[in-house]
């Protein structure tokens, strides 16, 4: 328990928290990014450099993009960025599930009898780890490519036009 | 507090904050970004258990996180494409009035 | 830790180090790690924020010649001191922020831009002893760097309430997603044929002379001189500038994301883009022109910071030629060059690569051979692309010239 662990909980969690409040869709969206960088410092505090990285170029370089890029393509004037206020009925059962799942999950963590023995930190090299997914992992990172191949394409289906000749007429 | 402990309880509050997001939100952008969140929430146990628990490969919990990623991006391409679909159709993302299954 | 390399080093070659160790020598040994670091970050500070003062003028010293003028003049002796009387000048003007913007994130961007420019100098290697942090991720932490730009362009855009800053925004948006993917895809040969992800291990990979006097700089292969013109072209749309710079597009956008911004932190942008170059320009050199490396075993005499700055500043040079001599893109072309000509052309020298490092154990002829089809991968796909994509459009006839 470092210091550095409870500031990132606190970045995590807060920005999270922040971006659930705020009625401005853009302000959320750059909030959960802040969010996703406080678990790519985790990662960094874990130790597991390749992760973070991977996480920030991933999540903060191209998810969030998407995300924009989703945001203003999908509003017609700056007013309806504002998000309604949810529900009061939907929000306080949400927020009742959430606290039920997370009580739940936090039970399990102190119920369980953990391993005492402190452990040493793995040593994970970027050598190591190419080799690991292109050997015992291979498989599963030729299926990873398909999916994603599978991904685009679907993307775009369904974001392209329905059928052209009815887009002329409307 | 175990470091573990630690870890798995910022885990489990911000998949709850994930879980609130994609409840109590009713556009569709959000539910997404909810939903992305408690992927990172499930991520953040991996490399917890990886770093803080002895057992498993040396490289098995970054090696899934890495997998979680690629799967993550790829679910948020489709889901985008999805919200963009879906405002063509309603010219709004109010997941309530997504009702209708014909476009 | 270097010691043991440092004694068989010219004096020049560790000054650099012996002035580190100099300083932190005279404090306790727990702080030594803290200042060390402290001196790392202000020499880069120093450094660039002086290159990019000059950099600004050299640039406008160098456009003004190729279109016949003199360029700033009045300020010092040849306009050496027009960099300064223009820091002045940012600073002293008024800072306008509109009435309907986002207050937090129009502060934010310019902030979030520069300081997110400046993270990738850590892992550029810029001398043999000289790189801030020594990662075995290097190259994946530069790219993750560099990405929050694209955020910070898009805040800067959206929180100024102008509708030319949201249009700049968006094309920034599709411009930088659309060119972040050729220029990681032309870095990928690289990392394949080096067997790492560190700066350091890749420049030393780049050691050595064949036949006495081509150094073994991956430029020199076919799929590295071809890498090399992808990088650099990507990078050129990566850092916003001409023939790219599509988002601050003057005649059409006003300044694009730039236009509700003045004084200072109009200043920090222009900062930002300067400091991106030098960044993406110096993992160009570190990549494919041998980092720090001599050009020839004659030359090793001169400091390997030396070589990097040299290196640094000719592809600078090689930006700013660009600028003044290619004509903006539109839109549509842009996305067609990065999707149908630029990506398909890194994949195709992925394969190009990964044939090359397979085939390292042939001699003689063979090695001719090997040569023969890495150009050939290279050059006809480029012409059959090319000539495809530009059907229909060249010659262009003027009708009314």
């Amino acid at each position: 328990m470092t210091f550095t662990f409870l500031i990132l909980a606190v970045i995590i969690l807060g920005s999270a928290l922040a971006a659930a409040l705020r009625p401005n869709l853009i302000h959320c969206a750059l909030l959960l990014v802040v969010s996703w960088l406080g678990v790519a410092g985790f990662y960094l505090w874990a130790g597991a450099e390749f992760v973070a990285f991977a996480q920030v170029l991933v999540y903060v370089g191209a998810l969030s993009m998407v995300v924009l890029f989703a945001v203003l393509l999908t509003r017609q004037s700056r007013a309806e960025l504002r998000v309604d206020a949810p529900e009061t009925r939907r929000a306080v059962w949400a927020v009742i599930a959430g606290v039920a799942v997370s009580g739940v999950i936090g039970a399990a963590v102190f119920a369980t009898k953990w391993d005492p023995a402190p452990v040493t930190a793995p040593e994970v090299t970027v050598r190591g780890l190419g080799l690991e997914l292109m050997g015992a992992h291979a498989a599963a990172l030729l299926l990873l490519g398909v999916l994603l191949t599978a991904a685009l394409l679907g993307a775009v289906v369904l974001a392209a036009p329905d059928r052209p000749e009815k887009e002329e007429k409307s | 507090m175990s470091p573990l402990q630690g870890c798995l309880l910022l885990s489990a509050a911000l998949f709850s904050v994930g879980l609130v997001i994609a409840l109590a939100r009713s556009n569709a952008i959000l539910v997404l970004l909810g939903i992305e969140l408690m992927l990172n929430a499930a991520n953040l146990n991996f490399i917890a258990f990886w770093r803080f628990h002895s057992g498993a490969a040396p490289a098995t919990g970054v090696i899934f996180v890495l997998f979680a990623i690629a799967v993550a991006a790829a679910e948020a391409a489709v889901g985008l494409a999805l919200v963009i679909a879906l405002y063509r159709h309603q010219k709004n993302l109010r997941l309530q009035e997504a009702t209708r299954l014909r476009g | 830790m270097i010691a043991a390399a440092l004694t068989t080093d010219s004096f020049l070659e560790r000054l650099p180090v012996l002035a580190r160790d100099t300083v932190t020598g005279r404090l306790p040994e727990s702080w030594r790690w803290m200042a060390g670091s402290l001196l790392e970050i202000i020499a880069i500070l120093a450094g660039f924020g002086l290159l990019f003062a000059y950099l600004t003028l050299a640039e406008r010293k160098i456009l003004g010649r190729i279109q016949n003028r003199p360029g700033p003049n009045r300020t010092g002796w040849f306009g050496l001191l027009q960099p300064f009387a223009d820091g002045v000048k940012a600073l002293t003007k008024e800072d306008v922020v509109p009435a309907g913007a986002d207050r937090v994130l129009h502060f934010l961007a310019p902030v979030v831009l520069v300081a997110v420019s400046l993270l990738g100098f850590a892992v550029l290697p810029f001398g043999r002893h000289l790189v801030a942090v020594e990662l075995d991720t290097a190259v994946l932490y530069f790219f993750a760097a560099g990405t929050a730009t694209e955020l910070a362009v898009f805040m800067a855009g959206w929180a100024s309430h102008n509708k030319y800053s949201l249009l700049a925004a968006m094309r920034a948006l599709a411009q930088l997603i659309s060119y972040e993917l050729p220029l990681l895809l032309s870095v990928v040969p690289v990392v394949l044929v080096a067997g790492t992800l560190s700066t350091t291990k890749i420049v030393a990979a780049q050691g050595g002379w064949s036949l006495g006097f081509v150094p073994h700089w991956h430029v020199f292969t076919p799929w590295g001189a071809a890498g090399f013109v992808l990088f650099m072209v990507a990078a050129l749309a990566e850092s916003n500038r001409s023939p790219f710079d599509l988002p601050e597009a003057e005649s059409e956008l006003i300044a694009g994301h730039l236009t509700e911004y003045s004084g200072f932190k109009y200043a920090l942008f222009f900062m930002a883009e300067y400091f991106g170059m030098c960044a993406l320009s110096g993992m160009a050199v570190t990549l494919f022109l041998g980092g720090w490396g001599a050009p020839l075993a004659q030359l090793e005499w001169i400091p390997s910071y030396a070589w990097f700055t040299a290196k640094l500043l000719v592809l600078l040079l090689g930006f700013i030629w660009i600028r003044a001599t290619l004509p903006r893109l539109r839109l549509d072309q842009l996305m067609k060059f990065a999707w149908k000509f630029l990506v398909p052309l890194t994949l195709l020298n992925l394969a190009n690569a990964a044939g090359w490092s397979l085939t390292a154990g042939w001699t003689g002829p063979l090695q001719l051979v090997r040569w023969a089809v890495a150009l050939a991968l290279v050059a006809v796909p480029f012409v059959v692309l090319g000539r495809t994509l530009s059907a229909g459009s060249a010659p262009r006839t003027y009708r009314f010239a």
